[in-house]
């Protein structure tokens, strides 16, 4: 591994190395994916919460900022710190980025006794998302599986999530909603990036390891003024991610697909639906969540626009069947949800549809945990079954 | 952000075969079945028919109003038009009812599995000898039309016994009676019972289940294929099986709310199955079984 200072890279880094950016240094990275032509999106501060959008430069980044979270508790705090990264995950998921929560899918435009479709061509910039958690790059590859890797490919994702340039930001600063160790999904990140960073503040200084997952990952840091990854580097990163790991305390239990599949007749959803309000905030947080509705709307002119937009399973109408909805009750809906993301999602797509980034935890205004619900459906599976001892 | 998006639009002709973009239908022939269900002809305004497995849906297109999936209910044996038997129980359903020949329908499809009785189904659990059993509740009879017609057709040919079982709420909500007669002079043993008479039945009175007793099939070497309200299914697959058909060899259509039939809308769940992908026809054996017997609400 050749390690140059200036720009002028006499050989690309290649997946695997190593290297250490300065805050500067982070800076001529998001200047270097600019001028490759990428579309940067990351987290920025707005409105009191950590979203995403359109960064420049690392001063678009959350500087300073700290998120406190807990069941149905979001706050930001700003501090004297000069990490961009001391915070868990936002209210927005990278979803909407590919899936627009609403979305036009063809236009019917009558012309004489006939219609002419018109359907939207999707040619967007390429797009880099700049410090996503690993827990969140997993969601994206649990909606590719949804979106373009089925029988149909929904054009639009794939589009935008083709050429997708992952810069993912490893987690060191965990909420206590987090529960990605006991999905598999974080705190560090294992692959599905272009160049993953961990920031690192001691002794040694405010600095970034850069790791490279990728070719092309490799050529742009290569552009970058950077320095070897020392020893201690290596370590502090290792340090961070353990501290990381120690400080999550919720845990999905592992068993959670086959006692929910087992579960379908516990008394405990209608208790859980006497909190649930059925509002849909975990579903529109959730990074995964991917149900939507069509719709036609007609204009003046006498256009059908057919669109679609997101929508949730909470939502009486999700099930609506001639006559009635099929999820008439509040616990009959929270089943379908819960049931989905962590059971029958593995037998539709092969996956867990949750990531374990807590966000429906602290979103949901009443404080419903789904890793609390899910250790109680796991105690009850424990309990011997009454009925079958008799027989 | 979707406002990043530089959204370029491109025009195609309406026929474009696109998975969302419907293909332009006109109605070609409308026929009021019962006071509810109307059966819609539609030829495509250009390109090939569709090629439609029994079984399967189309996504309807009521211009203006919205999108429906129903049912195919003509046989790949027909020679005429594809067909829909629509029951007007919604917004969309209602405009597509009340659609004029010569109007226009938007079609995508088809989508979904099927009844397993074609031709070229070497595997199929159904057509692997012995009688076949088919029972429908009320415009459950629309999706098993077209399966009918080509096991009639089959049992001409040397295949196993068909049997129709039918019921319906009351007598004039019987769809089909002239295929019916057809199917029953062409061989099929055709059986059917209402849960309300009128003056003028002279038929039986009971749940379809009733007629499984008499109906004089041989249950174990029996296939049968169900479609109805989901209570109707249970009850029949589960009487089936005590009379000894291989659950293996049932198999039921279920339905759910559907938007894309893509598999993206999340609508369809039932369970483990995204309905418009792994149905509308599966096996009753195993989960769908302990599906139909488990409360939703």
């Amino acid at each position: 591994m050749v390690e140059t200072t200036d720009n002028s890279a006499v050989l690309a880094l290649r997946p695997g190395d190593v290297v250490v950016l300065s805050r500067d240094g982070l800076d001529a990275l998001i200047s270097a994916l600019r001028e490759a032509d990428y579309d940067v999106t990351g987290p920025t501060v707005r409105n009191a919460a950590i979203v995403l959008g359109p960064v420049s430069s690392t001063s678009d980044l959350p500087v300073g900022y700290r998120d406190e979270q807990s069941a149905g508790r979001y706050r930001v705090v700003k501090e004297d710190d000069e990490r961009c990264f001391q915070w868990a995950v936002g209210p927005g998921s990278w979803k909407g980025e590919f899936f627009p929560s609403k979305q036009e899918q063809w236009r019917a435009v009558r012309s004489g006794e006939t219609y002419t479709f018109v359907e939207p061509r999707f040619e967007s910039p390429s797009l880099a998302i700049f410090g996503a958690r690993p827990c969140e790059v997993a969601a994206i590859g649990v909606l590719d599986k949804v979106l373009s890797q089925g029988t149909y490919g929904d054009a639009r994702y794939v589009s935008r999530r083709r050429d997708l340039f992952v810069v993912v930001a490893e987690c060191g600063a965990p909420a206590s909603t987090c529960f990605c160790t006991s999905m598999g999904t974080g705190p560090g990140a294992s692959d599905g990036f272009d160049l993953s960073l961990s920031e690192i503040s001691d002794a040694g200084g405010h600095r970034f390891v850069v790791r490279v997952g990728s070719e092309r990952g490799g050529a742009i840091l290569s552009t970058v003024a950077r320095e070897r990854a020392s020893s201690e580097d290596l370590v502090a990163r290792e340090r961070l991610l353990e501290d990381a790991e120690t400080t999550m305390s919720r845990r999905m239990p592992s068993g959670i697909a086959a006692v929910l599949a087992h579960s379908q007749e516990s008394p405990r959803w209608s208790e859980i639906a006497e909190r649930c309000l059925s509002c849909a905030n975990c579903t529109l947080v959730c990074p995964t969540c991917f149900c939507s509705d069509v719709h036609d709307v007609t204009d003046l002119s006498g256009a059908v626009i057919r669109e679609r937009t997101w929508s949730s399973c909470f939502d009486l109408e999700h099930s609506y069947l001639h006559g009635g909805s099929v999820r008439a009750s509040g616990g009959s809906r929270y089943r379908q949800w819960m049931t989905h993301k962590l059971s029958t999602w593995w037998d539709q797509f092969d996956a867990s549809g949750c990531v374990g980034c807590g966000r429906c935890i602290a979103w949901c205004p009443v404080g419903i945990d789904i890793t609390e619900e899910a250790a109680l459906f796991e105690q009850d599976a424990q309990l011997p079954e009454p009925e079958a001892s008799a027989r | 952000m979707s406002s990043d998006l530089r959204l370029d639009v491109t025009e195609s002709d309406g026929d474009g075969r696109g998975a969302l973009t419907p293909i332009l239908h006109r109605v070609v022939s409308r026929h009021q079945e019962t006071a509810d269900v109307t059966i819609l002809a539609l030829e495509p305004l250009s390109g090939p028919r569709l090629e439609v497995r029994p079984g399967q849906f189309n996504m309807l297109t009521a211009f203006g109003v919205g999108e429906v999936a129903i049912s195919v209910s003509s046989a790949p044996r027909d020679p005429g038009p594809i067909q829909h038997s629509v029951r007007d129980v919604g917004q969309v359903t209602h405009a597509l009812c009340r659609s004029r020949v010569g109007d226009l329908i938007g079609v995508r499809g088809p989508f979904g599995t099927d009844w397993r009785v074609s031709l070229d189904d070497v595997n199929s659990p159904i057509l692997s000898g012995g009688d076949v059993v088919v029972m429908a509740g009320g415009i459950g009879l629309a999706p098993l039309r077209g399966a009918v017609h080509e096991l009639v057709a089959r049992a001409r040919e040397g295949g196993g016994r068909v049997f129709v079982l039918i019921g319906a709420r009351e007598p004039a909500q019987i769809v089909f009676n002239e295929d019916l007669a057809a199917w029953e002079r062409d061989g099929a043993r055709v059986l059917v019972s209402v849960d309300r008479g009128s003056p003028q039945w002279r038929g039986r009175v009971g749940l379809v289940t009733t007629l499984l007793a008499d109906a004089g099939f041989d249950a174990s070497s029996a296939a049968a294929l169900i479609c109805g309200p989901e209570i109707m299914m249970r009850f029949s697959a589960r009487a089936l099986v005590d009379m000894g058909v291989d659950p293996h060899r049932i198999l039921v259509s279920l339905e759910r709310n559907m938007q894309c039939g893509l598999g993206w809308c999340g609508h369809c769940q039932l369970g483990p199955f995204i309905l418009c992908r792994d149905g509308p026809v599966v096996p009753y054996a195993g989960v769908v079984s302990h599906l139909l017997s488990e409360r939703e609400r």
